[in-house]
């Protein structure tokens, strides 16, 4: 069997290699004392011997002795803006001096681009927006290019925060499936495997050497480890019953009272995938650009029809964001909407906990 | 439709003033091959997307077997409507669509059909009472319930007089404020419910309006033995996108602008009076 263990020093062959085949690299870097995705040039720019310290409502950077360049959990991004994007332009109206109107499609901006770094619950995430955004026949043709384009290295982790709780989810530690090539990182170097034939493409063309037995064991061990860290879960991965029954429970007013519906939560969420539309004129004055932007079931506008908002108080904002998350998605995608990456947690401005809020409300009806 | 995300050019051919509020715009798609390819039914509704400001889901009252043009009875509420309430004949806007699913028309066959509306120029069900007077034959008794605030608000006065001459076809309408020479009843809708003439084994009922009215509808019909699937709602939510991609329509794990607008009530009953939903 060839070697699929890449030395430390040899991880820019990975990068140049993406880059020879035609893909932009983005990566996670240290930007305003926060993990971010970037275009990535150099193997330097990865925070390497960073790490994160997460609590709810808190995050932290600090620099540690560790050679690795992702023993940390994640960072306020997931894959969800290089696919659905923050803000993007669908079409433009001209409207020609007797009236006329024409309406021209945006084309997709969609340079193929390799993700260095995603993890597990990246990839359920990833799942759950292809299933929304690839559905016909209303198939989103932006989302679609870039996904289309998309090659895509894994991460599997081997240090959990204390907000993440994937391993009761389902969805990680370790990443399964869905991606070209996954990482396993060890001290001096990362075991590689291939996941597609895109990814065995480039694999082939990396100065891989033989991994040996205890290579593989430690790496098995330390992401094994990882979820044996989180100490966070949910009462169950199906609480679409035990949320629609409590409706009425007092914790939403609890909740409510705490909630400031700032809607940082949805934004950080990897599957949130609600947005607005609304035109905006040409810069030139010749036409007008119809826009979407993401939104969030936190705002006043979204359940907005004239005369009525259907969710005007914090309270319904909430109990609509945890039982569409955790309970409807069931019923439109035959999962529930949280792939357990924390963010919501640890970015929410006053700690909020969605287990905590959960096992409140469902708790005690429930059993795993 | 090619793209469901990219309005076309329609051209207004006829506006009609209905009420000081309420206008009707008879469309056609500007490009030939478009206008004679476009099919919809009755209860679909278009996304209308008025230049420079923005779209508004709205239903198609006219009948799917005119082909030659498409209506839309539009009451100006906000920033969208009150600009279409400018357009003139020979205007161009955008339309695209149609979407969602319309009334069950081909299962109400052979059957008593109970239209239920409130509120003002409730445009879903009028598609309704259209399609069943052109083809009074296949249908039973067809009974029209109707409440509006104000007399003067009820939009096409005289077509709800001829209807209600039409054999085999009862016409309530109560109009919580009266005018003189008002033919029909004065106080409330649900005051109507029990005076409907339909056999409740062999009813469909079709409603739209303000949810609380549908709810006392709802509780009626079920408490004369009518099915809950032989009730069918139209339901409103805010509106973006028309693809079961923006998030805004949602009623629990139900996309309104796909999975309905028309909903058997068996589907949303669980949510239906839930606050917040
Ligand atoms: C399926 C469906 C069918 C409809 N059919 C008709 C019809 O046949 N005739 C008619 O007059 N009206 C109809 N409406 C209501 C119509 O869409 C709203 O009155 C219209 O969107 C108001 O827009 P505005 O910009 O004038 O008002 P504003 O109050 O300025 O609204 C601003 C924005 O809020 C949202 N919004 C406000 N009210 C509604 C609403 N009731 N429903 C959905 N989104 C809303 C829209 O995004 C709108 O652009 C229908 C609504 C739905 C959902
Ligand atoms: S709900 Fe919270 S924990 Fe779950 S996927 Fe979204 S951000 Fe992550
Ligand atoms: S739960 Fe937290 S992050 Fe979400 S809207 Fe409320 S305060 Fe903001
Ligand atoms: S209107 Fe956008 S999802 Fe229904």
């Amino acid at each position: 069997m060839p070697g699929n263990y890449l030395p430390r020093a040899s991880f820019q062959a990975l990068l140049e290699t993406l880059q020879q085949t035609g893909y932009r690299c983005v990566g996670p870097q240290l930007r305003d004392d926060a993990i971010v995705y970037d275009t990535l040039r150099h193997v330097g720019d990865l925070p390497r011997g960073i790490r994160d310290l997460q609590a709810p409502g808190q995050y932290r950077v600090e620099k540690s002795d560790c050679p690795r360049f992702f023993a940390w959990a994640n960072g306020p991004q997931a894959l969800k803006p290089l696919l659905f994007a923050p803000q993007e332009f669908l079409w433009k109206t001209e409207r020609a001096a007797d009236g006329r109107l024409r309406f021209v499609a945006a084309v997709p901006d969609a340079v193929p681009t390799a993700v260095i770094g995603v993890r597990a619950c990246d990839l359920a995430a990833l799942r759950l927006q292809d299933a929304h955004f690839l559905k016909d026949p209303s198939r989103d043709a932006h989302y679609a290019a870039r996904r289309e384009r998309l090659f895509l290295v894994a991460v599997h982790c081997t240090r959990s925060a204390p907000t993440c709780f994937c391993a009761s989810t389902g969805d990680g530690p370790r990443a399964e499936a869905g991606f070209d090539l996954s990482l396993s990182e060890l001290d001096d170097g990362f075991l590689v495997e291939a996941g597609s034939d895109t990814g065995r493409g480039v694999m082939a063309r990396l100065p891989l050497e033989a991994a040996s037995a205890g290579q593989t064991q430690t790496a098995d061990a330390e992401i094994a480890q990882a979820a044996k860290q989180q100490t966070r879960k949910l009462p169950s991965r199906n609480l679409q019953a035990a949320l629609f029954a409590n409706l009425d429970h007092p914790r939403w007013v609890d909740v409510a009272e705490r909630c400031l519906s700032c809607a940082n939560c949805t934004s950080v969420c990897p599957t949130c995938f609600c947005h607005s539309e609304a035109d905006q004129p040409t810069l030139d004055g010749a036409g007008s650009v119809h826009a979407r932007q993401w939104d969030s079931c936190f705002t006043q506008g979204h359940s907005y029809i004239h005369g009525v908002t259907i969710r005007a108080d914090t309270r319904l904002r909430y109990r609509q964001w945890l039982t569409h998350k955790l309970g409807s998605w069931h019923e439109q995608y035959g999962r529930s909407g949280c792939v357990g990456c924390g963010r919501c947690i640890t970015w929410c401005p006053v700690g909020i906990d969605i287990t905590e809020e959960a096992t409140a409300i469902c708790g005690d009806t429930t059993h795993v | 439709m090619s793209d469901p995300h990219l309005p076309s050019e329609a051209e207004i051919v006829e506006r009609v003033q209905e009420s000081p509020t309420i206008f009707t715009l008879r469309l056609r798609f500007t490009d030939p091959a478009e206008h004679a390819a476009y099919r919809f039914a009755p209860g679909q509704f278009n996304m209308l997307y008025l230049y420079g400001v923005g779209e508004v889901p709205i239903s198609i009252v006219s009948d799917p077997g005119d082909e030659h043009l498409f209506d839309h009875t539009i009451r100006v509420v906000g920033r969208v409507t009150k600009g279409l309430a400018q357009l003139k004949t020979g205007d161009r806007l955008g339309i695209r669509g149609p979407y969602g699913r319309g009334w069950p028309l081909k299962e109400a066959e052979g059957r008593d059909v109970l239209i239920v509306t409130g509120g003002l120029g409730c445009a879903p069900t009028v598609s309704v009472i259209n399609y069943v007077m052109r083809r009074r034959e296949r249908f039973g008794q067809l009974v029209i319930i109707q409440g509006v605030k104000h007399a003067n608000d009820l939009i096409w006065r005289e077509q709800y007089e001829r209807w209600s001459a039409v054999k085999d076809t009862q016409v309530l309408i109560a109009a919580d404020v009266g005018v003189q020479l008002w033919p029909w009843h004065v106080g409330r809708i649900t005051e109507l419910f029990s005076m409907a003439q339909v056999e409740s084994s062999r009813a469909v009922a079709m409603m739209c309006g303000p949810e609380g009215m549908m709810e006392v509808a709802v509780d009626h019909l079920c408490g004369r033995g009518v099915a809950e699937n032989a009730i069918w709602l139209s339901m409103e939510r805010s509106m973006h996108c028309a693809v079961g991609l923006c998030g805004h329509c949602q009623v629990g794990g139900k996309f309104v602008c796909k999975d309905g607008p028309v909903f058997n009530y068996p589907e949303i009953k669980t949510l239906f009076r839930a606050e917040g939903f």
